[in-house]
């Protein structure tokens, strides 16, 4: 199908984000081109857990992650099944007295924004997650988080855009964004607006974003229905994601609707390397049994890598790219895409339009990097 | 030359004697069994390949989960449950 | 580390143990080098010389597996590899298996990868019954103990496998009331005719035939379809213009084979037309790793016996015997070629498949989920094909076919394997275990 001469707005990537803003802008009535590389769905949303869940490691970052489980909850009884969304919720585990303490003040952030969380005890968490290692101190279990698949998840998001007039191409790369436009091979498209949603490769297009590739390992293994229930993460997955420096790697583990247990996570920077590192895999694994022990007697049947877009400050890059005329970014969502890809379109499209953001979106302007960058830093 | 030595096994509860040096694909295919493993969609499966490839004859074996039947020589006591013992 | 974990090092680490592996490993130990071979199986053998313990293998199998013996080679069965890769800051390379619930580890200087070939399952309606086997399949599971004695048997599909199987199966009591093989008479012709060079291939072929005189061959002809109520009743075969219905207690049906190339793959070897390069020492494009057998297309016994032994030389860096062992290759290499080309599958093969036959057996995925537009990356991420625990190995024979997919790229596991297994891969040997040899 081809696209117009001219349409309202191009949106560079059709991973999670970019298909959340074209179905969002597209439901605006305007009308919507999506272009990617390779196949919708295909790239970092891919390869990552899927995990919806709310994530306070700053007071910017839960506003968005509250915001958008809004939006994924009342999206939820229109997703196909096989976006496989399951409200399995997420249990934040204790390690020690201090950390089961100092839960309480996650509890009361959450309570903010009206996000409902139990603090679990130590029998409260072994009754519901009994493969946990003995000798944790609790937790805190948030019950409105879920898990879905992503790879359909965008495939259903893109699926509403061209019920509401979008187009999409695939197999169409991007070269260049042009002022109202971009150059793919030997065309030229012309819209008002182009939104860089192209995630970890957003910097190819528009170098001055400061986002790098932050490559993660994960593991899957096969059927074993009811070895865990809801999504087991360790506090200090807050200190992996937060810190950019350093290799990290951090307890994460979640069952899929199939009854296979995904085992995260890892952090480096080490550019496009897709290889396997095993030195970083096996920290991984010997975390993962550092909390779920019995997790070494069960088969790994697959191993992969991905990258996520990485900014400095851990904020997405939502909004205008004003030295570029009609160009806006919606990219930066390091291991949050999936998450905050409905609360990015939502104020990605109310800056579009023009209307007062439904939360205050200065935090994720994309304009605070460019006073970084003339002050030098 | 000797008569080969029978071992004695236990699928799903039932006692067979079978032949050392069989495999337990081999054991349960002669013995009528149409259900190893139940597929995702809920279909029986029995072995396709024979020879480690395809995973289909997953079994139990001495509780332990997704063994490979084709690839496991019967042993004495050896206990496998196959998908038809759940209900 | 948990104290069990079997470490052992050795000059040469050889992958699978069917004649190729057997034929290299022998070369190699007589060369005085330390080896060790490694199989899946609970025998050695692979699958040609598959057999249990105490039953007859073929004068050439027992001459081979009691040279083998007769070494210091260390066999290790039941041991599936999981992960092979160069080791950071030394030569050779880490070899990771599975063996019993352990995992163990191999130092390597070099590698001999003889990891043999599975078959092509090319889906028809009624192929997930119970009773349906591949036709290699069948005499993997005779020789594992399976009973086929008065049983109805159909053989279809395709390849010089067809024949051999049919009498192996007739030898042992079942009555095979077809063989059905889908390319057409011209083709087989064509093939049977170049086995004048060969005599023995001839002569073998033929005493194939006599075993089962009385049971029509047909050519040109395929599966359309089988169906039963707890396994399989009946099957439908078409020459494109009749079909009719035969009933059967047990289906034999696959469509030649395929050279098991992930292990290859894995270690970054170039692979062509679906067979792992390797040039005239059996070298692959990786340094010091060797491919023999199948894996570097299909060929027989024969041919997997010389490249076996070349490869074990060279790996040994032995000049014994080369030049007989290059003179004898030539032909056989010939021949294998001929076979591929006879045995081609005709496009009718595609239009067997209906909107609900299933494709992927792991995660039961059919056919109407996949669109061909797709390439193999794509079909798995949004359908899961290929994702369960065969890791493809069946349904990208099907795909390949069918869309024309090429694999997706390998990870590990190459094999699914404990999470424990896969730690004991990922961490390196100490110094004392790699002084541990063979």
């Amino acid at each position: 199908m081809t696209a117009p001469s001219r349409s309202d707005v191009i949106v560079i990537g059709a991973g999670i984000v970019g298909a959340a803003c074209a179905r969002a802008l597209a439901r605006e009535g305007l009308r919507v081109v999506v272009l990617d590389a390779d196949f919708a769905g295909g790239g970092t949303t891919a390869a990552g857990m899927g995990h919806l869940v709310i994530m306070d490691d700053s007071p910017e970052q839960l506003a968005l992650t509250a915001l958008s489980m809004e939006s994924w909850r009342e999206l939820r009884s229109t997703l196909p099944v096989e976006v496989e969304y399951d409200a399995c919720g997420t249990i934040w585990v204790a390690e020690d007295r201090e950390q089961r303490d100092a839960v309480a003040n996650k509890q009361a952030a959450y309570r903010e924004h009206g996000i409902e969380s139990e603090v679990l005890d130590a029998e409260g968490l072994y009754a519901i997650e009994p493969n946990l290692r003995s000798g944790l101190a609790g937790g805190l279990l948030v019950p409105g988080d879920a898990v879905i698949y992503p790879p359909r998840a965008a495939l259903a998001l893109l699926d509403d855009a061209r019920r509401h007039g979008a187009i999409l191409r695939e197999g169409c790369r991007v070269d260049a964004i042009v002022d109202n436009g971009v150059r793919a091979g030997n065309e030229v498209l012309y819209a008002d607006i182009v939104v860089n949603a192209a995630g970890a490769a957003s910097a190819a297009l528009t170098p001055e974003l400061p986002i790098v590739p932050r490559k993660g390992h994960l593991a899957i293994t096969d059927r074993y229905p009811d070895f865990c229930r809801h999504q087991l993460v360790e506090l200090g997955y807050l200190t992996s994601a937060h810190v950019m420096t350093s290799d990290s790697v951090a307890f994460n583990v979640q069952p899929r609707a199939t009854g296979q247990v995904l085992i995260g996570s890892s952090r480096e920077l080490v550019g496009w390397d897709r290889s396997t590192n095993h030195v970083v895999l096996k920290q991984m694994l010997d975390r993962a049994l550092q909390f779920m022990p019995s997790l070494s007697r069960l088969n790994i049947i697959r191993t992969w890598t991905g990258f996520r877009p990485a900014t400095p400050d851990k904020l997405p890059l939502i909004g205008a790219w004003t030295p570029t005329r009609g160009l806006y970014v919606a990219t930066g969502h390091e291991g949050l895409g999936i998450t905050t890809s409905l609360g990015t379109a939502r104020l990605l499209t109310d800056l579009v339009v023009g209307r007062m953001p439904s939360i205050d979106a200065a935090a994720y302007a994309p304009t605070r990097v460019l006073t970084s960058v003339s002050a030098g830093l | 030359m000797n008569a080969p030595t029978s071992v004695t096994i236990r699928v799903d509860g039932r006692s067979l004697r079978v032949a050392e040096g069989t495999t337990v694909a081999a054991a349960l295919l002669n013995d009528g069994w149409l259900e190893f493993r139940r597929s995702v969609s809920g279909e029986s499966r029995t072995p396709l390949c024979g020879m480690g490839i395809c995973h289909e004859c997953r079994v139990i074996i001495n509780d332990v989960e997704h063994q490979r039947a084709c690839l496991v020589t019967v042993s004495e006591g050896l206990r496998v449950t196959t998908s038809a013992a759940t209900p | 580390m948990s104290a069990d974990v079997a470490d052992i090092s050795a000059d040469v680490a050889v992958i699978g143990a069917g004649p190729a592996g057997i034929a290299a490993a022998t070369r190699i130990a007589e060369s005085g080098r330390r080896v060790v071979v490694l199989d899946e199986a609970p025998q050695i053998g692979g699958n040609i010389w598959r057999h249990r313990a105490g039953a007859e293998l073929s004068p050439d199998a027992r001459r081979w597996m009691d040279r083998l013996a007769g070494t210091r080679a260390v066999v290790w069965t039941g041991a599936s590899v999981v992960d092979v890769r160069s080791v950071d800051g030394a030569t050779g390379f880490l070899l990771t298996a599975e063996r019993g619930r352990a995992a163990c580890r191999v130092h390597a200087e070099t590698l001999v990868l003889a990891t043999g070939a599975r078959e092509r399952f090319v889906p028809f309606p009624g192929w997930t019954l119970p009773n349906v086997y591949g036709v290699g399949g069948a005499q993997a599971l005779l020789k594992s103990g399976v009973s086929f004695a008065g049983k109805r048997v159909v053989i279809a599909g395709s390849g010089p496998l067809l024949l051999p199987v049919a009498a192996s199966l007739s030898r042992n009591g079942a009555h095979v009331v077809l063989v059905a093989e889908q390319a057409s008479l011209r083709a087989v012709m064509r093939f049977g005719l170049g086995l004048w060079r060969r005599p023995q291939s001839l002569l073998q072929a033929v005493r194939y035939r006599a075993d089962f005189l009385r049971t029509p061959y047909t050519t040109g002809t395929w599966v359309a379809s089988a169906r039963g109520a707890r396994a399989v009743e009946a099957v439908t075969v078409t020459n494109g213009r009749t079909a009719r219905a035969i009933a059967c207690d047990i289906l034999c049906c696959a469509q030649g084979l395929m050279p098991n190339t992930e292990l290859a793959r894995l270690l970054g070897c170039v692979i062509e037309r679906g067979a792992v390069v390797v040039d005239d020492h059996q070298q692959t494009s990786q340094a010091r790793v060797y491919c023999v057998g199948e894996s570097t297309g299909v060929g027989g016994v024969d041919l997997a016996l010389v490249e076996g032994e070349l490869a074990g030389l060279a790996a040994a860096g032995s000049t014994v015997d080369v030049e007989l062992l290059r003179y004898r290759r030539a032909p056989l290499s010939r021949i294998a070629a001929q076979m591929a080309h006879a045995f081609a599958l005709r496009d009718e093969l595609r239009s067997v498949v209906t909107s609900d036959t299933i494709v992927c057996r792991c995660e039961d995925v059919a056919a109407a989920s996949l669109d061909p537009r797709w390439s193999m990356r794509q079909a798995k991420l949004y359908t899961r094909v290929g994702m369960g625990p065969c890791q493809g190995r069946v349904c990208g024979g099907a795909l390949e076919f069918l869309h024309g997919w090429s694999p997706d790229a390998v990870r590990i596991p190459n094999e699914p394997a404990l999470l424990s297994t896969i730690l004991a891969g990922s961490a390196d040997m100490s110094a004392d275990s790699r002084n541990q040899g063979a």
